[in-house]
Parts: C-alpha cells; structure tokens; sequence
C-alpha cells in the first residue's frame, strides 16, 4: 500500500467517455440487416399442468410469421450444476411464465401477435408453491426425473422428493454444547424472493451461418460458460460458437449462467443464414429469469455468559422454484457458510433445495449470504441482550481470524474484520444515544457483521492476452465482464502498475471467445482476484520479453532493468532511457551492428485456484476446500421511526468490507454506496408476491419499486479495509456482493433499538412495522 | 396504413414513413440508429428511453411517432456533438456510472434542470433525475458528479468544443 504508482489510486473508469456519450454499446442497439428476425415466446399460464397438445396453425397464419417451434422440435436440456432444464418445456410445465413454444417472424409486432395465437392444452396439476408444503411426504413431485439428471458431485439429491440437494455440514457436538451453555435462544425468520432488476432486460441475437457457425451476441455475464453450456445442448463443437457480449446493463448474478439466452441460440438452428433477436419485456424479466430465491432459517444458538458462542445450529429451507440448475449452488454455498463469521467450534448446518412452481431461483449478488445474514445478525443481537452484552462486544469477542477452522476445517485467511466491526462503530458513533427528534419518532442504531466467499467450481480459471500497440500503448484481451463494478479499469491498473503504462492508454476489450482468453464467468466477486491475477501474470511475461530485448541488445544486466514512466531504465546506468513506443513492437537495436532484437510485445497469462477441491464427507462436510477465500466487513446503520406511521428513514450507513487492497478505491466505494441501497430495498420495500395460482402479481417497477434517487439514506459512509490476501494481485480480493449482505438485519437491528419490536420477516415495510407496533402483527 | 413524418434528431432532419402505432423509441433505435435512449420496461416507469423533445424531457417509450411530427429530438449524442460537456466530463471524472445502461436518460434530466435551474440544491438534482432509474450506483455519486459540475463550470452543458 502506498508503494504503487496506479494500483490502489482513485482512477477514472476508462470506459466512462463511452457511457455518457451514448457510445456504449449493449446487445440490443447492435445493427443487423434486414434479414434479422424477431422471436417472441408463447408463456404458461398454468404453475404446474401437462402439456397435451401444442396447435401453431392459427400463428402460423399471421403475416410475417417464419417459423413456430416447441419442445418436440429443439427437445433440449440444459442446466450449469444440475441439468434440469429445457429449452422448451416439453411434457409438462413447471411455472407460469415457461416457455412452450416460440414464434419467429419479420418483425417484432407480427412474432407477438402471433405467439398469442398459440394454442396450448393444458391439463392442470397441483401446483407446490412454497418450501413447506413441498417438503411434506404426500406433496406432488415436481421432478419424478429427479434421479436421472446429471449434476455436479458435490450436489446431493434425494430422488422421489422435491429436495433437490441437500448440504449438511457437521462440527464438533452442537447438541453437548447446547446442553452445557448458560443461554440458548431459538427462533425462525423468513425472507421472500427478490428480482435482480437490472435495467437493461434480456437480449440475445443468434445466427447460424451458412457454413454452420453459431454466433451468440447476449447480454451476459457468463461469455464463455454460454458458449459452454450451448455446445452441450445443441450438440455443437466449441469451435462452431462465438459469443460475443458487448457492454452489459446490470447483471447482480440475473445475467449469469445461461436462461433465456438459449432459445435465441435453438431457435436461430432452425433458420439458417438469419440472426434471430429475443428481447426480454420487463414483465418476462421479472417472471422468466432467475430470481433470488426464498429462505425459511431456523436458528438455535447456544453461548457461555462471556459471549462465547458455543454453538449454532441453523437449518434452511430454500424456495428454489421450478428448476434449480443454478440455485442449488447458492443453496450449497449457504449451507457450508451459514455461521457467519465467528469461530463456533459446534456447527450444525442444513441448507435444502426445495423444488416448488415458482420461477426458477439462481444467483443473486449475495448467493444466499444475504439471505441467512438477515436471521444470524438478527438473531446475534437478541443474543446480545440475553447476555446482557454489547451487541458490537458480542460480535468482536467471536469475530473469526487467520487461521481459524472454518466450519468445513480449512483454516480461515487473513482478515481485517475487528478492524472492520470497530471503524464501522466509531463512524457510527455506536454506544452514544441520539435525541429522539420528536416524541413520536424515536432513533435507533443497529450494526452486523458479514463475510462471503465466492461460490464456484473448485477449478474456474482465468487467461489473458496482452499486446503493446506501436505507439506504447495497450490491448488487454479477457473474459470477464464489465457488468459496471469497474473490472476493465481494475485490469487495466494491475498492468499498469507492472508496466509503468498509465491506465489511461490500456484498452481493455469486453469479451469475445474467438479471441479472447477463457474465463468461467463473471460471478461470485472473484474476476478481480481470478482475472486480475491472469492479466498480471501477462504484463509480467510482456515486461519479461521487453527487458530481455534490451538485456540482448544493449548488455545490461537484467537485474538492473525496470520500467517507469514509459521506459526502460537502469540502476547501473542513469544514461538509459529507451521509450516503449520506439520498441515494443519494433524491437530493440543493437547499437553494435544495427540489428534488432525483441519483436512485437506480447504476453499471455492464466490463473486457477490449485488448492481448492469440493471433496468432503457428504454427511459432514468436512475435509475439503471449497472456498478460495472470504471477504468480510461489517455495517453501523442510524435511522428513525416514525411510530404514528410506521415509517422509516435512514440516516446514515456505514460500511466496512476488508478489500485486501483496493485496485481502484473509487470503485470499491461504488460497490459500498450501490450495494447499501440494494440492500436497503429488499428491506424496506421490495418483494416479489405471487397469488394462489402461483402468479407473479407486480411484475412491474409500478408494482415492483426499486429505489429513486429521493430514496437514498441522508448519509453512507464507505469505509476500506485492507489486509492484503496473499494470492490476490497486490494483495486483492473481491467486494462486490458484500456490500448489500448486512443491511436487512441492520435495520431490524436498528428498529429494535429504536422501538423495542423485533421484526423477523422481510421485507420490514412502514405497514408492517406500522401493524406491528399496533399490536397486530401478521 | 402509413404515415410521412419529418423529425429533427441532433439537429439533422430525417424523413421518416412511420405506423401509427410505431412508439418513438424504436423509430430513434432501428429507423435513425440512435441508440442511447434504452429500453428498461416500456411503460414509463424507467426513464432509460428518456430524450429532449423541444427541450424537455419526456419518456420517448410512451410518445407515440406520428405525434411528434415537425419537432426535433435531441438525446445524449446530440449533447455532445463537439465534444463533451463539463456536465459529462464531470460524471466521467467522478466515476459516477457503473454499467451505464441508465445514464443516456440521467444526463438528459440532468441537462434540462441545469438549462432550468443553473444552480441546483442537492434535492433538485434528486428529483430531476427521480425518474430516472439507476439499480447500480445508489445515485450518490451521479448527484455528486452534478453539483461538481456546477460548482466547476459556468454553463455545464455547453459544448465545449
Ligand atoms: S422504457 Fe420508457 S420509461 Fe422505461
Ligand atoms: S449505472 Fe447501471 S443502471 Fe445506472
């Protein structure tokens, strides 16, 4: 820290002039030809039916309509962790909102029109709409193939039920430990699903060539895991699919893995030569995406009078919807993550996967640490007051530290969380008690802690390809997405600082996997960490080949050669100051003969996690190391309540997330001031509320609201922490989910204090805080 | 049955054949190929599809083609035809987009309060651009990069050229 000239300095983003120009390009401004093609999708009105007959006669009637398609047609399955999904239902349908056919005609209107015309018979079957009723012995099965999908090893199902996996994680003997503690406290809290709402909606362009090539343009955070995943299902080679995703208009896990992407893909199969367009409406991106799923937590934790937690068991039950080929990784990555982060020498951990008629849940920035953080932190300040302790003290007194078992037995990374849980304190003046401004609107303070590892497969890799252009300047190539978090400067910082090249004058491309190097996915905070690492390792082996070239040509020891401010220079020798651009793509003369050596500067690096493995007892957990690292902080947050109306207003927030070394500190503050107010809104306002039918009732930003620029907190103060992460670049690690995980408890924490009720589900809007206190509770 | 219109776009005239039931977004993104105003639900609600009609803003995704014949439309591209203006460069400096998906329709509600309004209070600058949904950046940096603007220019949304 300190040391750098670019890594760890506020740094415009370098693609800022392309965004306030309208120069940025997202899928659906890409321009084709007249001969582009429309799709609209015929959707399931029914939560759970058999399909008994699909009839397109009266579709294919509508001027314009090319061709009409269904499940018998593109019979396709697919799926990221556990395959089962379908391009098109096919026997049955699992939520309203499905797809079961598709349209594709000249235009839009007419593709539309047509899908309406569609029409499908359904037989009706009992639709399972939530966890509970899903998991009782007599409950429909939603999934009689259960046994029959592929899916990843460490996914446990149990076939002729509606549990889709099961993680148990077992420590120590929370039963013993519960028998011997001074306090034990008990309770269930229940969080709903959330929709991503990024504001640019699903758009994906697909064309098959003549000559059998598949190009992919999408609105994805996942370029290569697309390319990927439409490979296996279409039967395609690598080599025949290019995905190209140009800028993306907000991910949060929503654009990750594939969803409606792959019926672009099919569907383009079957009119050759045409690129064929699906754009997702708003109301179909709310109900046909993923969705963040729904938690039922229950708690018990046990402590000794000095704070000690003794032990914690916490079992939950997820609304995973209708397919859980992404969402029963985020339930996995809960299940062995769900003590928080506090050293509990006896954990007992359940995390089930239950199917239901919902739309499928998936990732969601969080990947269900949001969810059970809202019960932990809840449940921790209740502790707090059971013990007669400092809510803050409580959490300080158990915080984990380097080297701590974590709840699988792997030892815990460095980490600045006591420096995160006090300055986050301090800023919020914790321990002073502010005036109630007037009699019916009372202050209160509320704080929680929060770590998150990313969730992936124990092997995801990154690559890099770097050049230097005649005139000293950049090219990076790689896969990670700019979803808006700021990798592309982030990247173009880490080779600066290696190159001595402000970041101004690297270039770095969004991906394209014909040329660009692989990347899993952009997902799980990890690409600064995973991606920043494999575009170190490149500008190393550029600067290598640069040194080299001068080593051979003017003799000086390599040892004595470095770069700064755009050249090459020597300790031994203050005269030498040869300037990048006159060699990095011309070579270097050798002033003895005049010839030249060194050549065009290219380098190319990767990266891959080689100590993790997802091997471990089935029954316990232990043994593996499915986590790469965590990323912790912790949050103070002051508000009022009005308690005439139940109204609230926050005042201020402030966050500490522990980024082991900032790359681009003002990017990390807008993860910190954009993930507060995300994380704000599933508390105070947002939910996704289905009728008995299992429709989606406010599929709309009408119905559904998120946050206007009126509804920001009066104050958020970001706050970095850095204890470097040894493997990181420069010490790095990721941030940006973090940054939304605490605030749910931290305003059921605040309300508390502030009015003495404890609010155990979410979302806590003024109504039902308002009911609340008038002794009606829901 | 189709209609002939002419419109105005950043100040250069496009004749235009249109349906009346042709919605003013699409005609800008697939009959001019201006593509800044954006799509983000289609019924008003976002203000991604937001443009200068006449010099106010209004949400292109709810205007109908046919209606706006003989006006003139100028959207993000139109603002800086020369170069960018201090209000952009300010949001560039400050970082104040991340995805970027909303900022054509911000700038331009920035724009016709700064064109109101040459010097805004915090809160003005909250509620010209409320209607403008942002779900990445939490607003504060964009109400910041604004008042720098201000702060730092005489007219923030002249051209600098
Ligand atoms: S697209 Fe026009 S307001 Fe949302
Ligand atoms: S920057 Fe992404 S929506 Fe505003």
């Amino acid at each position: 820290m300190g040391t750098h000239t670019y890594v760890g300095r506020s740094t415009p983003r370098i693609d800022g002039a392309d965004k306030v120009t309208g120069a940025a390009r997202f899928v659906d401004d890409l321009a084709f030809g007249p001969d582009l093609l429309h799709a609209e999708v015929v959707a399931s009105p029914h939560a759970h039916a058999r399909i008994l007959a699909i009839d397109a006669h009266r579709a294919e009637q509508v001027p314009g309509v090319v061709r009409v398609l269904t499940g018998k047609d593109l019979p396709f399955s697919f799926g990221l962790y556990m395959k089962d999904r379908h391009v098109f239902a096919r026997d049955r349908v699992r939520f309203v909102g499905e797809q079961v056919a598709a349209v594709i005609a000249r235009t839009p209107k007419a593709a539309t029109r047509a899908a309406r015309l569609v029409d499908v018979t359904y037989e009706e079957l009992p639709a399972v709409l939530d966890a509970a009723t899903a998991l009782a012995d007599d409950a429909e099965r939603i999934h009689p193939d259960l046994a029959e999908y592929p899916h990843v090893p460490w996914f446990y199902p149990h076939p002729d039920t509606n549990i889709a996996h099961w993680r148990k994680l077992r420590k120590g003997d929370v039963e013993a430990a519960f028998a011997d503690a001074d306090v034990v406290l008990e309770d269930t809290y229940t969080v709903p699903r959330y929709a991503h709402a990024a504001i640019e909606p699903h758009a994906v362009v697909a064309q098959l060539s003549h000559a059998g090539r598949l190009t992919v343009w999408t609105a994805s955070q996942s370029p290569y895991t697309q390319r990927h995943l439409f490979a296996e299902a279409l039967g395609l080679s690598h080599q025949d699919i290019r995905v190209i995703t140009p800028y993306v208009g907000g991910g949060f896990g929503g654009k990750a893995g594939v969803t409606m992407e792959i019926i672009g893909a099919a569907l383009a199969t079957t009119v050759r030569g045409h690129p064929v367009k699906l754009h997702w409406s708003r109301e179909q991106e709310f109900a046909n995406t993923y969705q963040r799923q729904g938690v039922t937590a229950h708690l018990k934790v046990g402590a000794r009078h000095d704070g000690t937690i003794t032990a914690l068991r916490h079992t939950l039950h997820w609304d995973a919807g209708a397919y859980v080929e992404y969402g029963a990784n985020v339930v996995n990555a809960a299940g062995i993550s769900a003590t928080g982060p506090y050293r509990i020498d006896n954990v007992h951990l359940d995390s089930l996967c239950v199917y239901t008629n919902l739309p499928p849940g998936g990732p969601y920035r969080g990947f269900g640490y949001s969810e059970f953080t809202f019960g932990l932190e809840s449940h921790l300040d209740r502790l707090a007051d059971e013990l007669g302790l400092d809510p803050v003290e409580l959490r300080r007194r158990n915080a984990i530290v380097e080297g701590d078992d974590l709840p699988y037995g792997a030892p815990m990374n460095p980490s600045g969380l006591r420096e995160a849980i006090d300055r986050a304190a301090a800023a919020i003046d914790w321990g002073v008690v502010e005036p109630d401004p007037a009699p019916h609107v009372k202050v209160g303070k509320g704080f929680a802690a929060f770590w998150k590892a990313p969730a992936m497969p124990p092997n995801a890799g990154s690559a890099a390809f770097l050049k230097f252009n005649e005139d000293g300047s950049v090219n990076i190539s790689v896969s990670g997405m700019e979803l808006g978090q700021g990798y592309l400067t982030a990247m173009a910082q880490i080779a600066a600082e290696v190159l001595a090249v402000p970041p101004a004058r690297i270039r770095v491309e969004t991906p394209d996997t014909d040329r660009n190097g692989y990347e899993w996915q952009t997902v799980a905070s990890h690409v600064t960490w995973s991606s920043g690492n494999a575009v170190l390792a490149a500008a190393t082996e550029a600067r290598e080949q640069i040194l080299d070239a001068v080593h051979r040509a003017h003799g000086h020891e390599m040892a004595s050669l470095y770069l700064e401010d755009e050249e090459v220079r020597s300790t031994d020798d203050p005269g030498l100051a040869l300037p990048l651009r006159e060699i990095v793509v011309d070579g270097v003369q050798d002033p003895r003969d005049g010839t030249f050596k060194g050549g065009p500067v290219v380098g190319s690096g990767r990266f891959m996690p080689e100590f993790a493995t997802t091997r471990s007892d089935p029954e316990t957990g232990q043994g593996g190391k499915p986590n790469v690292h965590y990323t912790v902080g912790a949050a103070g947050l002051v508000l009022e309540v009005d308690v005439e109306t139940g109204k609230l207003n926050v005042r201020k927030v402030a966050l500490a997330v522990d980024a082991g070394q900032a790359i681009n500190p003002v990017a990390v503050e807008g993860q910190i001031l954009g993930g507060v107010l995300q994380g704000l809104a599933t508390v105070l306002y947002e939910d996704l509320r289905f009728d008995d039918a299992g429709r989606l009732l406010n599929p709309t930003f009408t119905d559904y609201k998120i946050p206007t620029a009126l509804d920001i907190p009066d104050e958020v103060v970001p706050i970095i922490v850095e204890v470097a992460q040894p493997d990181g670049p420069f010490g790095a690690r990721g941030v940006g989910e973090h940054t939304m995980i605490p605030l749910a408890p931290l305003v059921a924490n605040a309300i508390e204090d502030a009015v003495g009720v404890r609010l155990t589900a979410m979302p806590i809007t003024a109504e039902r805080l308002f009911l609340t206190l008038d002794g009606q509770p829901d | 049955m189709r209609h002939d219109i002419t419109l105005k776009v950043n100040g250069e005239v496009w004749p235009l054949d249109v349906e009346p039931t042709d919605v003013l977004l699409e005609v800008l993104r697939t009959r001019v190929g201006v593509t800044s105003p954006k799509p983000g639900c289609e019924r008003g609600d976002c203000g991604s599809c937001t443009v200068l009609l006449d010099g106010r803003t209004v949400r292109s995704c709810l205007v109908l083609a046919v209606e706006v014949d003989g006006h003139e439309v100028v959207t993000v591209e139109g603002l800086s035809l020369d170069g960018l203006t201090a209000l952009q460069e300010w949001l560039v400096e400050r970082s104040a987009f991340q995805c970027g998906y909303c900022a054509p329709g911000v700038i331009l509600s920035a724009a016709e309060l700064l064109a109101d309004t040459p010097h805004p209070s915090r809160h003005d600058v909250q509620e010209a651009i409320a209607g403008n949904l942002c779900r990445c950046t939490g607003y504060v940096p964009i109400i910041d990069a604004v008042l720098a603007a201000v702060q730092a220019s005489a007219d923030p949304i002249a051209r600098e050229g």
